[in-house]
């Protein structure tokens, strides 16, 4: 099928209530709702999810892997940006 | 639960008569399996074979427990000559192309829905778990293919045409959704199916909204055709049967 009718989606599963949706691969479907129907089919025959999201790959941003160390690397030295450093006390669990 | 005679052979029947539909339906759409015109669809046509074939399997286990005379499932569904399937002549239709495939699927599930739904009304219990299951599988069958009905109809010139060719070749079966055989009334009496005759409204609500999205019309039926449910089939049947019954029939009994 020509694929400028039948665009590149990318599918996002939460395979539990609570958790997020997760990026688990892409597709061609010529519009919204049929991306859904073949989402379903195509990620979710074993149980792997209760809802899904698809969105065109053309509408996603990525950042520049020509710029990752100048976008990435100024976090590596500020460890005090960890919630590390408190004594949480022990009723309170896992956090 | 138990049935006294007549009741129990005509239960036995109308369960095998719906196995039939579900499982040459299934077959047909699994022999789009490798063939479909994209790979998501490659994975949704087997994916609702994998449905009717659920489905066959459940009524076929049932029909043969009832019946009680040592037949297994798949002695019914490889064991017996065309004469004795009592599917519709829609569900045995030739794929076609994939306008036909979609087209024939919504006609189908679109009266068997709301069937297995007033269904789950009905008293045997065992049944109703089979119809609690069909009703969302059959609900998803109808928004997959009617969306895609919905496309054909309003896409290009060639697909617009191909899906009125598909209607006014499969049309004249759909009377048949509805005419339910003897063994099949003698059940509904009984309170344990839905009346398929009373899903016709339904149906044709169904059929009218998705066909104007469609642009397609809803044509009259001059000469409806029907004789799937007295065991009077087309040619079709034959052929389907000859590839779906050639491995049981050829190597007797054989597991793997």
């Amino acid at each position: 099928m020509a694929t400028h009718l039948t665009p590149l989606w990318e599918v996002f599963i939460r395979s539990r209530n609570g958790l997020n949706h997760k990026h688990v691969g892409s597709l061609h479907a010529a519009d919204g709702d049929l991306a859904l129907q073949s989402a379903r089919d195509v990620y979710t025959r074993r149980e792997e999810g209760n809802s899904i999201w698809v969105v065109r790959s053309e509408q996603i941003l990525a950042s520049d892997p020509d710029k990752a160390a100048e976008t990435f690397e100024p976090a590596a030295d500020k460890v005090y940006r960890h919630p590390s450093f408190y004594d949480i006390p022990d009723d309170v669990g896992h956090m | 639960m138990t049935y006294a005679q007549p009741i129990k052979t005509a239960f036995v029947e109308t369960l095998i008569t719906l196995g039939d539909d579900h499982l040459i339906l299934g077959h047909r759409l699994s022999e789009w399996c490798g063939h479909a015109p994209m790979l998501e669809e490659d994975l949704s046509l087997p994916n609702m074979a994998l449905d009717l074939l659920g489905q066959a399997n459940n009524l076929y286990s049932y029909a043969a427990e009832l019946e009680g005379e040592g037949r297994s499932e798949d002695d019914i569904a490889f064991l017996r000559n065309a004469r004795q399937y009592r599917n519709l002549l829609l569900v045995e239709r030739p794929n076609g192309d994939f306008a036909h495939t979609v087209l024939r699927q919504l006609y189908f599930a679109a009266a068997m829905q709301p069937f297995w739904q007033a269904t789950l009304n009905c008293s045997d219990e065992r049944l109703n778990g089979f119809a609690g299951k069909a009703v969302k599988e059959l609900a998803t069958h109808i928004r997959h293919c009617g969306e895609w009905v919905i496309r054909l109809g309003d896409g290009t010139d060639e697909s617009a045409q191909r899906m009125r060719k598909a209607v006014e070749e499969l049309h004249i079966y759909t009377d048949e959704l509805f005419q339910p055989n003897a063994a099949m009334r003698i059940c509904v009496e009984a309170g344990l199916i839905a009346d398929p005759a009373a899903q016709r409204d339904i149906w044709n609500t169904t059929i009218a909204t998705i066909f104007k999205d469609a642009f397609l019309q809803v044509p009259e039926i001059a000469f409806p055709q029907q004789g799937g449910r007295e065991g009077l089939h087309t040619e079709a049947l034959g052929h389907l049967l000859s590839e779906l019954q050639y491995m049981q029939r050829t190597y007797p009994g054989m597991t793997w």
